[in-house]
């Protein structure tokens, strides 16, 4: 058991690419950490820094009180789950799950224990004698896991341990490793590109892109309040809606209204309001978040608790019903917002920033909308759904961060 | 992906259905069988022919052809018994120069094995300055002539070699007195094998999943260990492959086995004994038929019982170098 602490990690390959950036992570005694981003985000190129398996350009990196940056593997008191499990194919499952401990020079009688014990946790005993060849994903998955427990080690890596299993499988793998770490209560890096996995897994969540650390922070609070558009679009399924819009001080009081094309929410009472960031932003151009679940369909009686609904009008492009809830993707009178790296990328070249903007005033806006399966609301239709004004996410569309007030 | 047979099959088909590997299959697949059977028995007939013949007395060998069998079925074993002979001062004595034979390949074919197990191993899994260059040096030697190399080789073993500076003698290899003997046989084999030893094994060791190795080294394995406990219980396709390669080509070598103990009879291997077999004007090739046979029948027995790494191995090094 330890903990593990990155100071300005980095990486840096032969070729001048930056694959980690300054990584400041510290991940508690027992605690599952989730790394998660894109691909190329540099996630792997962490865990595999941590593995001793990439060599550490910059920084410091610690497994417990110990420096480990020049330690090879072996000596990190760390086990590993691959991606493809990585099981040794010539030998049996009994085989893999021992080899680290035969290759410590565990008595014989002990590893066998050790190994049948795991064996037992991962309900992989049946298989024991077979080889990885003869197993299913599943099972193989399994002994690359029980390859790691039987170890006891200090910190587990796992590399997108769940990615090469089908999507009904993975749901239960997803489950077990979850349990067998708040079982075994050992140190846990998680790597995925799922942030569904993210989500459910980790105590803590770390967002990475592009060798940088967006933000970490527990999966609700990172859900609830993303810090910038990044994070905020990348976390949550359906995606967040993202619109542009301008915040106006209402005439004559402290009230703030948001301007969205042509609809006008009052923001009276919501704690928004009261934020003063919100005030500096009043006037500029704002990119306002909405989730798909902050709509609603008041024809059906949803959102009718809601303290501060807003109408929200528009043309149903496309109806999914999903059977628990149904999905509609609306064209709103509102001008969508371009992100940030688009307008990056636009900046440095005037025509092509133009043509976005026409583009994005033009084409006016999809919002996906998130409701209840007994809506009655058909492609087509013009409909009217509610927006939870409490709930909404703003940004700074220049930065991309998000405009709040850490409480 | 996980097992190693997973990513050998892989590249194989993948590549091959894009590639010109594949249309050439498809255009063989159309040929019928017959013409295929046809082929196979016009290839076979001269085997058949010598090994028809090889039970034929003198004198039926030296009047009718070997198919005459077929209405007047006279055979006997007279041939193999005079091959076998040892009595008598130019008596072939099979026995003993399969023997010879055996004495070359062995070593040849071990030695070179477990030089190049390693070296590939390195070349594939090891990090170290001019890694790349030394592997295409290695790899250049394939490019060596053995015609070229065999005067200065017969002269580094009957004398050595010496290099003489500011008067003093500086030795860089003794004079082993190898001439005649199987030891220069084998050791030049060994050089000659070497570079394709580490060229294949390589190529089948750099292709093994770098997860595999990777997870080893996280359960605690150094190199020895890699070596040892995965690359190599994981190569056997391709050390095999090489093995009956190597084997087969010392085995049946006559070049190499002429120039170092062509001098000394008594060790000569099969194949220069069997090409004097004949005598000088080729009056005696009643014997050169059984002798012929004896000197297949090894080869025969490894590639049957081995073959099904050989066709494993053979596309394991090609495919993904």
């Amino acid at each position: 058991m330890a903990s593990v602490t990155m100071e300005k990690l980095t990486k840096v390959y032969p070729n001048g690419h930056v694959g980690l950036a300054d990584l400041d992570l510290e991940i508690d005694d027992g605690e599952l950490l989730v790394l998660v981003g894109p691909s190329g985000c540099g996630k792997s190129t962490a865990l595999r820094m941590v593995a001793g398996l990439e060599e550490i350009t910059k920084g410091e990196l610690f497994i417990g009180e110990e420096m480990v940056n020049d330690l090879p593997p072996k000596e990190r008191d760390i086990a590993m789950v691959f991606q493809n499990y990585a099981l040794y194919p010539h030998l049996t499952v009994a085989r893999n799950i021992g080899f680290a401990l035969k290759l410590a020079g565990v008595p014989r009688k002990e590893i066998d224990q050790r190994v049948r014990e795991a064996a037992r946790t991962l309900e992989l005993e049946p298989w024991l004698n077979r080889r990885p060849g003869q197993l299913s994903g599943g099972q193989r998955q399994r002994v690359a896991m029980g390859r790691a427990i039987v170890r006891e080690p200090a910190v587990f890596l796992m590399d997108e341990p769940l990615s090469n299993l089908d999507a009904k499988l993975r749901v239960q793998m997803r489950a077990e490793i979850a349990q067998l770490q708040r079982k075994l209560k050992t140190t846990t890096i998680y790597v995925t590109h799922d942030q569904v996995e993210a989500m459910t897994l980790g105590d803590r969540v770390a967002v990475l892109r592009d060798g940088h650390l967006k933000q970490i922070a527990a999966p609700e609070e990172l859900y609830e309040f993303p810090d910038n558009l990044f994070v905020a679009t990348f976390i949550g399924s359906p995606a967040m809606n993202l619109l542009q819009g301008t915040l106006e001080i209402d005439e004559g009081g402290g009230g703030v209204s948001l301007v969205l094309g042509s609809h006008r929410f009052p923001l009276p009472d919501s704690p928004a309001a009261r934020r003063p960031s919100l005030h500096e932003a009043a006037g500029r151009p704002i990119v306002v978040g909405i989730r798909p679940e902050v709509l609603a369909d008041p024809g059906v009686g949803d959102g009718s608790t809601w303290r501060n609904p807003a109408p929200l009008r528009g043309t149903i492009e496309l109806r999914e019903a999903l059977g628990s809830e149904v999905v509609l993707h609306l064209q709103v009178d509102a001008e969508a917002a371009i992100a940030p790296d688009a307008r990056i990328s636009a900046a440095l070249d005037e025509e092509a920033g133009q043509v976005l903007e026409q583009r994005a005033r033009a084409d006016g806006a999809t919002v996906v909308a998130k409701i209840d399966a007994r809506s009655r609301a058909r492609t087509g239709d013009a409909i009217e759904l509610m927006v939870d004004t409490e709930r909404l996410h703003f940004f700074d569309p220049e930065s991309g961060l998000a405009i709040r007030d850490r409480d | 992906m996980t097992t190693q047979e997973a990513t050998a099959r892989v590249p194989v088909t993948t590549r091959g259905r894009a590639g010109v590997g594949y249309r050439l299959h498809q255009a063989l697949g159309t040929i019928p069988t017959f013409v295929l059977w046809g082929l196979v028995v016009l290839w076979s007939l001269p085997t058949l022919g010598i090994f028809v013949a090889s039970f034929r007395s003198e004198t039926a060998v030296r009047t009718t052809g070997w198919w005459t069998v077929i209405t007047d079925p006279q055979l006997t074993t007279a041939n193999y018994e005079a091959a076998f002979s040892s009595s008598g001062a130019d008596a072939p004595d099979m026995w003993q120069h399969f023997l010879n034979s055996l004495a070359i390949t062995i070593p040849a074919t071990i030695i070179p094995l477990a030089i190049a197990a390693f070296a590939a191993y390195a070349f594939a899994w090891m990090e170290f300055r001019g890694r790349s260059w030394l592997f295409i040096g290695v790899v250049a030697l394939l490019a060596v002539p053995i015609q070229m190399s065999l005067i200065p080789l017969l002269q580094l073993y009957v004398g050595g070699a010496h290099l003489s500076v500011f008067g003093e003698t500086l030795t860089l290899f003794p004079d082993l007195s190898l001439a005649g003997t199987p030891p220069a046989v084998w050791l030049t084999h060994i050089g000659f094998g070497l570079p394709l030893a580490i060229f294949l094994l390589h190529n089948y060791m750099s292709g093994l999943p770098r997860d595999i190795i990777e997870a080893a080294r996280i359960d605690g394995a150094d190199h020895t260990q890699i070596f040892w406990r995965l690359i190599l219980p994981l190569s056997v396709p391709a050390l095999a492959a090489f093995a009956i390669f190597q084997f087969l080509w010392v085995w049946n070598d006559y070049l190499v086995a002429l120039t170092f103990v062509g001098g000394q009879p008594d060790n000569a291997p099969l194949t220069v004994r069997v090409a004097s077999l004949a005598g000088s004007r080729g009056q005696d090739w009643h014997l050169l038929t059984a002798a012929a046979f004896i000197s297949t029948a090894l080869p025969l027995v490894v590639f049957f019982s081995l073959q099904r790494f050989f066709v494993r191995g053979l596309l394991a090094g090609s495919v993904k170098g």
